[in-house]
């Protein structure tokens, strides 16, 4: 039939299009020397926005707002882009700001496969990326660099922090649900390693792709395998719905499920039902103290939520960055991340913490239980502290190789 | 784990039926699509924002007005329905005569505004709706633990996809239908309103994505992506299942979940993929699609 022809020809133009990038459009002006522009490359409207999107821009317009709005006596400039979580877009995107548009620092970054491909830019053109919602521990090892800040987490202190306590209590055998992508293998190597070594052993794995929807086969495979515990490494709705096809399928009744990387927008998103007791780490809570309650009243009050860690790292490691501009007088990277090396960052987010050599920003980390319906006061009670983890018990030790 | 020699029947047997669940689901989605694909010929890009229309008005309507599931089940379809026909008679109608890449990318630029306006309003985080009382808890199988709501999913799916293909397929209302789409100036001269049957045709289909929406929001995550997440998976088992052919579509709505069903259990980082390389061997022995008619 011609039209079936014709119609197929079009499926298949549609799914170009479909498929296409839509190219960025950016607000820049011209570049000048000696002027702080900072880009904040996020995930706008994808499956990771509420977690490092239009939040991180607006927090990290909150530090620049904070420090004066200015820098080395100039208007500090602020641009944002949507990674859409394509590697190759994100990484033209820096391409054209370091090259082309004067962006000293890229902030953001969310998903480690973005991350990856924009640190691949930024290190070799000597900009500093601001690492805020990516979880590989791979950007202070195999992949470490002396213009790289890796604020907020790391897959090895969510795995220390979660993981470790629980193999301790005798949850000794353990199956993965991970994604398949950077993120999620770096997350179940590291967790795996920390299991081995406290005596548990992990009984199977499953390589979930990224944006899965249906978890009920893997949620079945977890059940045959023999485990006590079900480790999801995986992030954001993945979670939510492998979270909720494991109370489908009777799985939380004798199994427990850790929940590895678990942003706040998410334990919102989950049934406080099947959620409730499960701990988990995280690198902020909101309502942690007056501190904390300060700043997320203000981040809510422009941005219509609570902070995720991802927000307030970022507002966090652009204060920090500022501040080093205006002690050194310069926006060289050099000068910069040697001065934000020697000084501890500290302030709402950034507890005892410090910049590590190897670019590791090594805070205290919390652990949390996520709250029974009954127990919670508002839509935004989540969390329960079960624990101050500090900074150097929950990070990866520094390599040799990577002490810039 | 079992291994391919060593097969545990068992846990093979749960992959099989949890294929068969999800395959119900996507009949059920590929349906509407089918009808609009097959029967007007209009290639519809907004049916994933349609289906996820369907779960947030079913989760806004439980949250804001009470409305529980089995009203959902009625209501909602029809809201999204009548949304579908505004959409058709004001949108789509005067470019109908047109290239059919005017209505694909008509369809796919609402349906990129819709799941950005969701994006803005609810954020992409996704939010949770309660299985219905009546449908919790499961039975538990000699190879696995089926919970309750799943089995209804393959029920209804089954149901209301079968009735659909009688309706077109054995009616004088499908044969109008199908009149319509082959000679609408012959079908007219009968006195039938044809642009009247096109309408309602395109609610109907849209209305059956909402529908599906409903029967999704109680097993996953309502959020603005939804839809478009299914959208492609949906699209690639109509060309499975050849276009203007509805029985194909839900029979390749079943298989495809099977198929899928087992490539998550022996090897599930291709489980994303395995659906297009079905289409793409079936497109290259039959390009009309399995269930399609010949030229």
């Amino acid at each position: 039939m011609q039209f079936q022809k014709k119609a197929l020809s079009t499926f298949v133009t549609g799914i170009v299009v479909a498929t296409m990038a839509a190219t960025v459009a950016s607000t820049a002006s011209a570049t000048t020397d000696g002027k702080v522009k900072i880009g904040v490359l996020a995930d706008m409207g994808g499956t990771y926005a509420d977690l490092c999107g239009p939040g991180c821009v607006t927090a990290t317009r909150m530090a620049i707002e904070d420090f004066g709005g200015k820098a080395l006596g100039k208007d500090i400039e602020l641009i944002s882009a949507d990674s859409q979580l394509k590697p190759d877009i994100a990484s033209s995107v820096a391409r054209k700001w370091v090259e082309n548009e004067g962006v000293d620092v890229i902030g953001g970054l969310v998903s480690s496969a973005v991350t990856g491909a924009v640190t691949q830019v930024t290190n070799s053109s000597k900009n500093i990326t601001l690492i805020t919602g990516s979880g590989s521990n791979a950007f202070t090892s195999s992949a470490c660099s002396p213009y790289i800040a890796h604020w907020t987490y790391n897959v090895v202190a969510l795995a220390n922090g979660t993981v470790k306590p629980m193999v301790s209590e005798g949850k000794n055998k353990w199956f993965f649900i991970t994604a398949d992508y950077v993120f999620g293998h770096a997350l179940e190597a590291a967790s795996m390693k920390i299991i081995e070594a406290n005596g548990g052993e992990t009984v199977g794995t499953v390589r979930a792709p990224l944006g899965t929807t249906d978890f009920s086969s893997y949620v079945l495979q977890a059940q045959a395998s023999g485990a006590n515990v079900v480790a999801l490494a995986n992030a954001g709705n993945d979670t939510v719905n492998a979270l909720s096809a494991a109370a489908e399928f009777g799985l939380t009744d004798y199994m427990d499920i850790a929940g590895l990387l678990v942003f706040t927008p998410n334990a919102q998103a989950m049934d406080p039902d099947t959620a409730q007791g499960m701990r988990l780490t995280t690198g902020f809570y909101w309502d942690m103290d007056e501190q904390t309650r300060a700043w997320s009243a203000r981040f809510e009050a422009l941005h219509g939520a609570i902070p995720s860690m991802s927000h307030a790292g970022a507002y966090s490691a652009t204060m920090h960055y500022l501040k080093a501009v205006e002690a050194v007088g310069t926006d060289d990277s050099d000068a910069v991340m040697k001065q934000m090396k020697l000084t501890k960052p500290d302030d709402f987010f950034a507890r005892n913490a410090t910049l590590r050599a190897d670019g590791r920003m090594e805070h205290d980390m919390l652990l949390v239980e996520i709250k029974k319906a009954s127990e919670r006061k508002s839509k935004n009670d989540i969390y329960n502290i079960v624990e101050v983890i500090p900074g150097n018990k929950a990070y990866n030790p520094m390599l040799p190789s990577c002490a810039f | 784990m079992a291994t391919f020699l060593g097969i545990n029947f068992f846990a093979l047997f749960g992959q099989l039926l949890i294929g068969l669940i999800n395959g119900s689901f996507y009949a059920l989605l590929s349906l509407g699509l089918a009808i609009i694909f097959g029967l007007l010929r209009i290639i519809n890009f907004a049916q994933g924002a349609m289906y996820m229309l369907g779960a947030f008005v079913a989760l806004l309507g439980f949250k804001y007005m009470g409305m529980n599931y089995w009203v959902a089940l009625l209501v909602v379809p029809i809201i999204v329905g009548l949304i579908g026909i505004l959409i058709q008679r004001f949108l789509i109608r005067p470019i109908v005569n047109e290239d059919h890449l005017y209505s694909l990318l008509l369809t796919f630029g609402l349906a990129l505004m819709i799941q950005g306006i969701f994006t803005h309003w609810f954020g992409s985080s996704g939010q949770s709706y309660p299985v219905p009382e009546a449908l919790k808890g499961g039975m538990r199988l000699p190879f696995m633990y089926l919970p309750n709501y799943r089995a209804w999913i393959i029920v209804v799916s089954v149901l209301v996809c079968f009735s659909t293909w009688w309706m077109i397929e054995k009616t004088k209302l499908g044969v109008y239908l199908r009149a319509g789409t082959e000679n609408p100036q012959l079908l007219q001269a009968f006195g039938i309103n044809v642009p009247l049957i096109v309408t309602l045709t395109f609610g109907f289909g849209v209305g059956l994505a909402g529908f599906a929406g409903v029967m999704a929001a109680p097993v996953y995550s309502v959020s603005p992506d939804m839809g478009s997440n299914i959208l492609i998976i949906v699209f690639a088992i109509v060309v499975i299942g050849g276009m203007g052919s509805i029985g194909g579509a839900i029979l390749t709505g079943l298989g495809m979940g099977i198929v899928e069903g087992l490539t998550k259990y022996f090897y599930p980082e291709a489980s994303a993929t395995v659906i297009f390389l079905v289409m793409v061997i079936v497109l290259m022995i039959k390009p009309s699609g399995l269930f399609g008619k010949n030229a």
